[in-house]
């Protein structure tokens, strides 16, 4: 007989002498279509139409679940910061990748375009990073198509923060800052895999965040101009990576930054080319709506 | 699968969906309303058919608001109408709480309409038969919009539309008289509409008003009174003057 230790018992069946833990994990967040049949979903409250699939036979799934989540907790090996100041958004972050001791890569770019008016960090888990910031990019492309207006950051935030808290305590790491332009101006929002949600001016998230936070705070005034906030991410990123072993050791980052109305009125991409030189890209087509401000990213490198 | 019997709603072999025709029959039997768009107000007015006595009027509301900036009025079957008003009032909500965004009104009036539409295309239930108006305005924006709804799930926005009984020669009047009007003027015209249709009085029309600044006001039964007697007087003045010069000549 084996003794099943889970509380759970909406997951656990005794099928005689064996028991079977069936667990329906939520994919709604991976969907993006309306449910199949018309009526399904109104009529029977409890239908799901969501995939699911039976997880491995463990003695024990709450311990199986608290294992996978202790492998991750110490991986937001990283340095994140971004803040809010007169001109806009100034968002920054190292380049190193971390596999417990060893250094994976030193050129990671840690800087997501959710599109083009949106920013993401990321910390933690690399890959539910990336995944999940497309993901979110998807749905906000969808609002726009749907609602012909861009989603404000807010939205954007939220839809973010729901998703991750629907899948909160499987092990999902996500360290992130959402920052971007919309009809409120400059918004800024840290959002993690155990589900909250912050407003805030300024941010720093990852194992370095300690140091950056040092610089960053005795630094900062909302009244910087462009070149001084700037600087001051990046020296906030230095120091940051000079004390902390799991951030970019090689002086190599990436600063972007958006700005709000340009005068000129052109969109620019900008790019790292190796550890110190700065590319600006003209555009061909402005990336601007009749509401949004016109954009500009402009990278540095430590 | 087979707990609901097969579709209510089947296309017949010229293309038309019956139910949803019967539905907007259902639509055409029921009181009138009218809703018409100014630059700064929109104004929404219904029909009350003659009160019966014991009837504590005020707990019949047509007009309702769906949340603080948008309101509705429809025409057919009042138990639909609860139904999806209630639907729709919970949407509004949760669109504050996943975006937190007031909803706009084209936003509210496509999940109505979308609601419309999944009836008319699911096994065992019937269309709903009910037309709505839908007002309100944008957040953000001071723009006023009026979008009308009907049972097939179509939707579309208008400057001034009517539903519901005798629709046709209401709407006619006021593609006659439509201009753009503000404040007090929309509500005259929206009244002028109305009483096309209905006999004058303040107990047989029920108006509400709705601004950027105050929402939605239910005028009440003096307020319409003495509207529809400046309404009343502009006509007899209108008439005096038609005959007045036949006299000269």
């Amino acid at each position: 007989m084996v003794y099943v230790t889970s509380q759970r018992k909406d997951i656990v069946r005794n099928e005689g002498f064996r028991t079977v833990i069936i667990m329906k994990i939520d994919f709604s967040g991976l969907e993006s279509t309306a449910p199949l049949c018309g009526a399904s979903s109104e009529m029977f409250d409890g239908f799901s139409t969501s995939p699911s699939f039976q997880i491995p036979d463990t003695t024990d799934f709450d311990d199986f679940q608290k294992e996978a989540i202790q492998m991750v907790k110490p991986a937001k090996g990283t340095t994140t910061l971004a803040f809010i100041f007169k001109e806009g958004v100034m968002v920054a972050a190292d380049s190193r990748a971390s596999m417990g001791g060893y250094i994976s890569s030193q050129s990671v770019k840690k800087i997501i375009e959710i599109n083009p008016y949106m920013l993401g960090t990321m910390a933690g888990g690399a890959a539910d990073c990336q995944f999940w910031h497309r993901n979110l990019g998807i749905k906000c492309r969808l609002h726009e198509l749907a609602n012909k207006r861009r989603i404000s950051v807010t939205g954007a935030s939220k839809l973010l923060a729901n998703i991750l808290y629907s899948y909160r305590g499987m092990g999902l790491s996500v360290g992130t800052m959402i920052a971007g332009w919309d009809e409120k101006g400059p918004g800024l929002y840290y959002v993690d895999s155990e589900g909250g949600r912050l407003k805030g001016t300024k941010f720093s998230v990852g194992s370095g965040s300690p140091y950056a936070y040092g610089v960053l705070d005795s630094g900062y005034r909302y009244d910087m101009t462009i070149e001084e906030a700037a600087e001051l991410a990046r020296r906030s990123i230095y120091h940051a990576t000079f004390r902390d072993g799991a951030s970019g050791g090689v002086a190599s980052g990436m600063l972007c930054f958006i700005m709000w109305d340009q005068p000129d009125g052109r969109s620019y991409l900008v790019m790292t080319l190796g550890n110190f030189t700065i590319c600006t890209i003209q555009l061909n087509q402005p990336l601007s709506s009749r509401r949004c401000p016109k954009l500009e990213f402009l990278c540095y490198s430590i | 699968m087979a707990r609901y019997d097969r579709a209510i709603t089947v296309f017949s072999p010229d293309g038309h969906l019956f139910q949803v025709e019967y539905a907007l029959e259902a639509v055409r039997k029921g009181n009138a309303a009218v809703g018409v768009r100014g630059t700064d107000t929109v104004v929404l007015g219904v029909e009350k058919k003659s009160t019966v006595k014991l009837q504590d009027s005020r707990s019949v509301r047509k007009i309702v608001n769906l949340d603080d900036h948008i309101a509705l009025a429809c025409a057919g079957l009042k138990a639909d109408a609860r139904v999806l008003i209630n639907k729709a009032r919970i949407e509004c909500q949760s669109h504050r709480l996943t975006v937190e965004d007031p909803v706009t009104v084209e936003y509210i009036t496509r999940y109505i309409a979308g609601l419309q539409q999944k009836y008319t295309q699911s096994g065992g239930v019937r269309p709903f038969g009910l037309s709505t108006l839908i007002v309100g305005f944008d957040p953000y924006t001071d723009v006023p919009s009026l979008y009308q709804t009907d049972p097939s799930g179509t939707f579309s926005a208008w400057k001034a539309n009517a539903t519901g009984r005798n629709s046709n020669s209401m709407r006619e009047f006021l593609e006659k008289n439509y201009k753009e009007t503000s404040g007090q003027e929309t509500i005259k015209l929206a009244i002028r509409a109305l009483l096309e249709v209905v006999e004058s009085g303040g107990k047989n029309i029920e108006v509400a008003v709705m601004t950027k600044e105050h929402g939605l006001r239910q005028l009440d039964e003096a307020e319409i009174d003495a509207v529809v007697a400046e309404i009343e007087a502009e006509k007899a003045a209108a008439e005096a003057a038609k005959k007045a010069p036949a006299r000269e000549s």
